[in-house]
């Protein structure tokens, strides 16, 4: 990707941040916050409600001035070049920014015509997104009649009706259903894919780790952890196998068996025959685990993979669990935490 | 440090601040297409006002002068139009803020005017139909201009040119309060005192001393005054131009403190 500027870190970084600033009254929303994500990659910023991710988009999308601290996007300054930024990245909000009393190609054109593009590459651009989105046949309806899911695909198509460098989505599938959710996740590692440089919130641990190549734990205005999302579960311990034996006199012979897959030492509950273990590849050592139980003659009556979530992250992170802790990030409560197992009977 | 500062930006063109503010004004007048009850309802409350002092107040105000309270009152419910449509400036522009829309706005490589130019326009043709409707139900009821054609034009224009210079005013309340509801009931307290203590329903002779000083210098007085004389005939010339210099004020104040509101509102 050609581009010019860029001096403040690597060459090829299309958002980066220095030291980065903002206060609301008291409450330091954003605290020195240090990013960068190369050109072509996906940066997941995940946090809880009030952590500061919303405050931060807002900055790198122009909306807010910095209280200190400096930032470049697609080479140019947030605040000195903010008009000429404005024309390479694209933005979709927490709230679907589309117009009602419209219908979605109307508002795809607008936001055409308000990038410039002139009025015939306007509404090329407009059928492209209806298209690619899905929304061809309701392209004609305004779009108050759209469902939630769809109002979020014609905030996306809006968002890339410019062409943008680099993109910015806030939360992009708060308060979708599952099904929405992952149709959505489809479009955007799609859209990644031809070189768009992406920033996405996300309260979803899980989101962060589809879409994200690199993640930053934002918690307090502050980056608490980086990586990717092998490092951050790594960090966090990984997953937790945990399985129980058909006949719990051998549970010991059961948790000796797969102690060396572990990235730590087996726990053992002799009462009710369970063994637990964590470990740093849990999918992949899974066929292993069974092999070697079956090996040794030990039947398994339950083996389940927990996947670290969003509040295990928090716990080892910060020692508290997430949690709503500001004013700035506001949306839906986020869906019922806790392991989700991947069950594999035997 | 850096290349970037040392970079002519290309210098946005003029027409596209034109072609911004044009493709806003578009998008809000859909809304009146395709809500035509917002537009109902916005041409009813005019017309009753042009009902209820026409056949209820009418026959108990004498107006020195005046035959026919209707001619009268024609240019005071010209501005009470405008004026009144002027507060949907800042209800539209809450609801915008309110529902991300301005968030989008802000993000595109679009003129910071734009957005307000916009909204101000469209609603600026809102009151075109709506003071178009009144002289309808005006003439119905009996009303004549009695200055001829270019007048008659003259009046409608400098009616709507008030109504714009509220709408700048309605504009900053709206994105200072920035909530629909408070917009809606902030936007109607301040233009009540306005539009009463004025001449345009009333001589201002009529009023207790206090209250005339107030109504003399009231921009509502001084452009119904000139309404008056546009509509009624006899001199135009100096009421006319008192009510441009007040539009012309309006404007030179309210327009840069709303567009410097817009540009730092943040959500």
């Amino acid at each position: 990707m050609s581009r010019i500027g860029g001096t403040g870190g690597g060459v090829s970084d299309a958002i980066i941040t220095e030291g980065l600033r903002r206060s609301f009254g008291s409450i330091k929303a954003v605290d020195r916050v240090d990013l960068a994500a190369p050109a072509g990659t996906v940066l997941g910023l995940l946090g809880p409600n009030g952590a500061g991710k919303t405050t931060i988009v807002r900055i790198l999308t122009t909306l807010l001035d910095p209280d200190g601290g400096s930032a470049r996007v697609a080479g140019y300054d947030v605040v000195r070049d903010a008009e000429a930024l404005r024309s390479v990245i694209g933005l979709a909000g927490q709230f679907a920014a589309v117009d009602d009393n419209l219908t979605g190609r109307e508002n795809l054109d607008l936001v055409g015509r308000l990038y410039h593009l002139g009025r015939d590459e306007a509404r090329r651009r407009a059928d492209e997104m209806l298209e690619r989105f899905e929304l061809t046949d309701a392209a004609n309806r305004l779009v108050k009649t759209y469902s939630g899911g769809m109002r979020r695909r014609l905030d996306l198509g809006a968002s890339l009706v410019g062409k943008p460098q680099v993109l910015f989505l806030d939360e992009p599938t708060t308060g979708l259903d599952p099904r929405s959710r992952f149709g959505l996740w489809d479009v955007i590692r799609e859209l990644v894919s031809d070189g768009t440089t992406l920033l996405l919130t996300t309260q979803y641990l899980e989101e962060a780790d589809r879409l994200a190549d690199h993640i930053a734990v934002i918690d307090g205005g502050r980056v608490i952890a980086e990586g990717t999302s092998d490092q951050l579960k790594s960090r966090v311990g990984g997953d937790l196998l945990a399985l129980r034996v058909a006949d719990r006199a051998r549970v010991a012979e059961a948790a000796a068996a797969i102690a060396d897959l572990g990235s730590g030492a087996p726990q053992v509950v002799a009462e009710s025959g369970e063994v637990s273990l964590p470990v740093a590849e849990g999918a992949s050592i899974l066929a292993e685990v069974v092999r070697r139980l079956d090996a040794a003659g030990l039947e398994i009556s339950d083996l389940a993979l927990g996947r670290p979530t969003l509040d295990d992250v928090f716990l080892a992170l910060t020692g508290h669990v997430a949690e709503a802790s500001g004013e700035d990030d506001e949306g839906p409560a986020p869906p019922p935490r806790g392991r989700r197992p991947a069950r594999s009977g035997a | 440090m850096s290349t970037v500062a040392d970079r002519t930006l290309p210098r946005r063109p003029l027409r596209w601040t034109f072609a911004d503010a044009a493709a806003v004004t578009r998008r809000n007048l859909y809304r009146y297409i395709r809500v035509p009850t917002l537009l109902l309802f916005s041409t009813i409350q005019p017309v009753m006002f042009v009902l209820l002092f026409t056949y209820v107040f009418g026959g108990a105000i004498q107006v020195p002068g005046v035959d026919n309270y209707i001619d009268y009152l024609m240019a005071g419910i010209l501005a009470q139009t405008v004026i009144f449509g002027s507060t949907q400036t800042g209800v539209g522009l809450a609801e915008d803020m309110s529902r991300g829309m301005v968030d989008r706005f802000r993000s595109l490589p679009m003129a910071r005017s734009a957005v307000l130019a916009g909204r101000t326009l469209s609603d600026t043709v809102r009151n075109l139909f709506v003071v178009c409707l009144m002289l309808v139900v005006g003439t119905l009821v009996g009303f004549r201009f009695h200055a001829g054609v270019v007048p008659a034009l003259g009046a409608v224009g400098l009616a709507l040119a008030f109504g714009l210079a509220f709408s700048w005013i309605s504009a900053l309340i709206g994105l200072s309060v920035r909530d629909v509801e408070s917009a809606q009931a902030a936007g109607f307290v301040w233009v009540f005192p306005l539009v009463f203590a004025s001449s345009a329903f009333v001589p201002v002779a009529s009023m207790p001393g206090w209250l005339q000083a107030f109504a003399d210098v009231n921009p509502v007085t001084i452009t119904v005054n000139a309404l008056r004389a546009l509509t009624l005939g006899g001199p135009t010339t100096r009421p006319v131009l008192e009510a441009l210099a007040w539009i012309l004020g309006i404007l030179l104040v309210f327009v840069p403190l709303a567009v410097n509101r817009y540009r730092r509102a943040a959500g």
